[in-house]
C-alpha cells in the first residue's frame, strides 16, 4: 500500500499537467476572491461577480471563507479533472496492465491513488490558504488595516472542510474515470454536472420547484456550498449558500466521498483489465 | 513441485464468443515454452487470465501453485508496452519498482540487459517502437522473475534487436528462468523454444517439443503437370500427406520410398525436375494444425 502510494505521488508530482492545474486554481482563486473585490472597491463597475463585496471581504479575518469559497464549484471542477486524470489516463496509456503485472492488487493500486489524491487535494487547499494569506496581508498592510487572523482552530476547521469538499470531487472524478474507462467522457460529464446542472438546480430550478429544492439538499453541491458558507464563504460566489446545517453538510459530504470511493473500488475490482 | 503455469479447463466467454475454450496449459520449470496461434486464437486472453487481468468464465489458473493474481516471482509483457509518456524510461521503471517493492538499483541493471542504458534518461514519449518494446521487457525483468510471460516481445524490433532478444531469452532460460513466449514468428519460436503449444479458436490443439511437432522429413518434388502429380501422389500415399508448396509438392513419405515414388511418377509420364528430402519447419506444421492456409491440394 505504501509503495503504491509513493508511486502514485511520484507520478502526480512529475506530471506537468497537474502543476498547470494548480497554477490555474491559484489564479482563479485569487482573481475571484481578491482581485475582483479590489477592483470593485477601486470603482470598477463591470458587474462581474464579487466586485460588490467590498474591501473588508479581502481582509485576513475572512481567510477561511475566502480560501474554501471556490471549492464547491470552480476549484472543485479542477479537482474533479485531477481525479479523472489520475485514474483515467491509465486506461488510455495502457498502464493498468503494466502496473498490475508488477504484483500489487487492484485495490492496493486504487488505495495508492486515493492516498495520492488526498495529498494533492490537501496541497491545493493549503496553497489556496497560503496564497490567500499572503494576498490579504499585502492588501491589509497597504490599506493600513490591522492583521486580524482567524484562530488556529478556525483555520484547521477550514482546511479540513476544504479538504473534504475537494476530496469528494477528486474521488468522484476517479470513480467516473473507472466507470467510463477513460478521460474525455468523465471530464465532460463531470464538468457538465458541476458547472451546469448543479448551478441550474441551485439557482434556477430550486426557487421555482419545491421538490427540486428538497432534492438538492441531498446532493453534494448544495452540501458543499452549505459547508463552505457555514465557515464564512461569501454567498455571492457560485454554489455557496447555507441550505443545511454544518453537521448535516459534513456528514453528507463524507457519505458521498465514501460512496464514490466504494463505487470506484467495486468497479475496478470486478471488471477485466483490457 | 510447484509448476510455473498450470491451467485446468480454463475458459473465457465474451457473450456468444468463446475466446478460450477449456485450455489445459502446463509450463514446466526452466523451460522456454512457445505459445503459438493465429490472430484472435485466444493467446493474449489466456495470458491475461494467467496474470489476473481477466477473470476466467470457468476453470482454474495456478502460477507456482498459487492463486490467480499472486504474481510473486512473475514478470510479464502483455501486447504493446504501456508507460507514462511524461516520464523517462528509467523513471517509469523506478515508479514500477515502487509498486513491486523492488530495489531501485535494479532499474539500471534491467536497462542494461535490454540495451537501453544510454537512453534511460530520455522521455518515454521520444522512444522508437523498438525501444518501447525493449523497455516493456525491462519492466518484465524488474522483479528478477522465476517466470517470464512475454507476449510478442520482438514486435517493432529491427533484425539486430530481434536477435538480441532471442539471445536474452535463451540466456534467461539457461539461468533457470521459465519463459512463456507468445509469438507469431515461427522461426523465432523454433529457434529458442523447448516446447510449443498451438492454439486455434481458443483451444490448445497440439503441445509437444519442437522436434516432435516437426516430425520427420518432407520430400519436395518439382514436376510438370503438378495437379495430376498431386492427384496421383494422394492416391498412393494419402490426401493428408500431400501439400502444395510453392511451385512443387511437399510429401510426407518414408525416405526408403523416395525412389519408388519417383519411378511411379515417371512411369505415369510426369517429368520430375527436382526431388529432395528436407526437414519440415514449424511453419508448415503450424499451418497444417490450424488450417490457416488452404495449402492442401484440392
Amino acid at each position: 500500500m505504501w509503495g503504491s502510494c509513493t508511486a502514485e505521488l511520484a507520478k502526480l508530482v512529475r506530471r506537468p499537467a497537474n502543476w498547470f492545474m494548480l497554477g490555474i486554481a491559484v489564479v482563479l482563486g485569487l482573481t475571484f476572491t481578491y482581485l475582483l473585490p479590489l477592483a470593485g472597491a477601486a470603482g470598477a463597475t463591470s458587474g462581474a461577480p464579487g466586485t460588490d463585496r467590498g474591501l473588508a471581504a479581502t481582509m485576513p479575518e475572512n481567510l477561511v471563507g475566502n480560501s474554501i469559497g471556490g471549492l464547491p464549484v470552480f476549484l472543485g471542477a479542477i479537482l474533479l479533472v485531477l481525479g479523472v486524470l489520475a485514474v483515467g489516463t491509465e486506461y488510455g496509456w495502457g498502464t493498468w496492465k503494466t502496473v498490475l503485472t508488477q504484483g500489487p492488487s487492484r485495490l492496493t493500486v486504487y488505495s495508492g491513488k486515493l492516498c495520492a489524491l488526498a495529498v494533492a487535494t490537501l496541497s491545493v487547499v493549503l496553497t489556496s490558504f497560503a496564497t490567500g494569506a499572503i494576498t490579504s496581508a499585502v492588501i491589509a498592510s497597504s490599506e493600513g488595516e490591522p492583521l486580524n487572523w482567524p484562530s488556529i482552530g478556525a483555520l484547521l476547521t477550514g482546511i479540513g472542510a476544504g479538504w473534504l469538499i475537494g476530496m469528494t470531487w477528486a474521488v468522484l472524478g476517479a470513480a467516473l474515470a473507472i466507470a467510463m474507462r477513460g478521460v474525455a467522457l468523465p471530464i465532460g460529464l463531470g464538468l457538465v454536472w458541476l458547472l451546469v446542472v448543479q448551478n441550474l438546480l441551485f439557482g434556477v430550478a430550486a426557487p421555482l420547484l419545491d421538490w427540486v429544492n428538497t432534492l438538492q439538499l441531498a446532493l453534494p453541491g448544495a452540501n458543499a456550498g452549505s459547508l463552505a458558507a457555514s465557515l464564512g464563504a461569501s454567498d455571492g460566489a457560485p454554489g455557496i449558500g447555507e441550505l443545511v446545517g454544518v453537521s448535516q453538510a459534513t456528514l453528507v459530504m463524507a457519505g458521498y466521498l465514501a460512496a464514490f470511493a466504494g463505487l470506484g473500488a467495486w468497479l475496478l475490482r470486478r471488471r477485466d483489465v483490457l | 513441485m510447484n509448476i510455473p503455469v498450470d491451467t485446468d479447463e480454463l475458459t473465457k466467454r465474451y457473450g456468444e464468443h468463446l475466446a478460450v475454450d477449456r485450455m489445459n496449459l502446463t509450463v514446466l520449470p526452466g523451460e522456454i515454452y512457445g505459445f503459438l496461434g493465429p490472430n484472435g486464437a485466444g493467446k493474449t486472453t489466456t495470458l491475461r487470465m494467467l496474470l489476473g487481468l481477466v477473470r476466467p468464465t470457468s476453470g482454474e489458473v495456478r502460477l507456482f501453485g498459487g492463486p490467480p493474481g499472486d504474481l510473486d516471482g512473475v514478470g510479464a509483457l502483455i501486447e504493446s508496452p504501456g508507460f507514462y509518456p511524461y516520464l523517462s524510461g528509467a523513471d517509469n521503471l523506478k515508479v514500477l519498482a515502487r509498486y513491486s517493492g523492488t530495489d531501485p538499483l535494479r532499474v539500471g541493471e534491467v536497462l542494461a540487459m535490454v540495451d537501453l542504458a544510454d537512453r534511460g534518461k530520455d522521455r518515454y514519449s521520444t522512444y522508437s517502437l523498438g525501444m518501447k518494446q525493449r523497455l516493456g521487457v525491462a519492466a518484465a525483468l524488474l522483479k528478477d522473475p522465476r517466470l517470464l510471460i512475454l507476449d510478442e516481445p520482438t514486435n517493432g524490433l529491427d533484425p539486430a534487436g530481434m536477435a538480441d532478444m532471442r539471445v536474452l531469452i535463451r540466456r534467461l532460460g539457461a539461468e533457470g528462468c521459465t519463459v512463456l513466449l507468445s509469438s507469431h514468428l515461427l522461426g523465432e519460436v523454433q529457434q529458442i523454444c523447448d516446447r510449443v503449444g498451438v492454439v486455434s479458436h481458443g483451444r490448445l490443439i497440439a503441445e509437444n517439443t519442437v522436434a516432435e511437432l516437426r516430425g520427420g522429413t518432407v520430400l519436395h518434388i518439382e514436376a510438370d503437370e503438378l495437379v495430376r502429380a498431386a492427384d496421383l501422389a494422394k492416391r498412393w500415399i494419402g490426401d493428408e500427406n500431400v501439400r502444395v508448396s510453392g511451385t512443387g509438392l511437399d510429401l510426407i513419405v518414408e525416405p526408403d520410398r523416395v525412389s519408388w515414388l519417383n519411378r511411379e511418377l515417371v512411369t505415369e509420364g510426369i517429368a520430375v525436375r527436382e526431388l529432395h528430402l528436407r526437414e519440415r519447419d514449424l511453419e508448415q506444421v503450424f499451418f497444417e494444425l490450424t488450417g490457416e492456409v488452404a495449402g492442401h491440394v484440392g
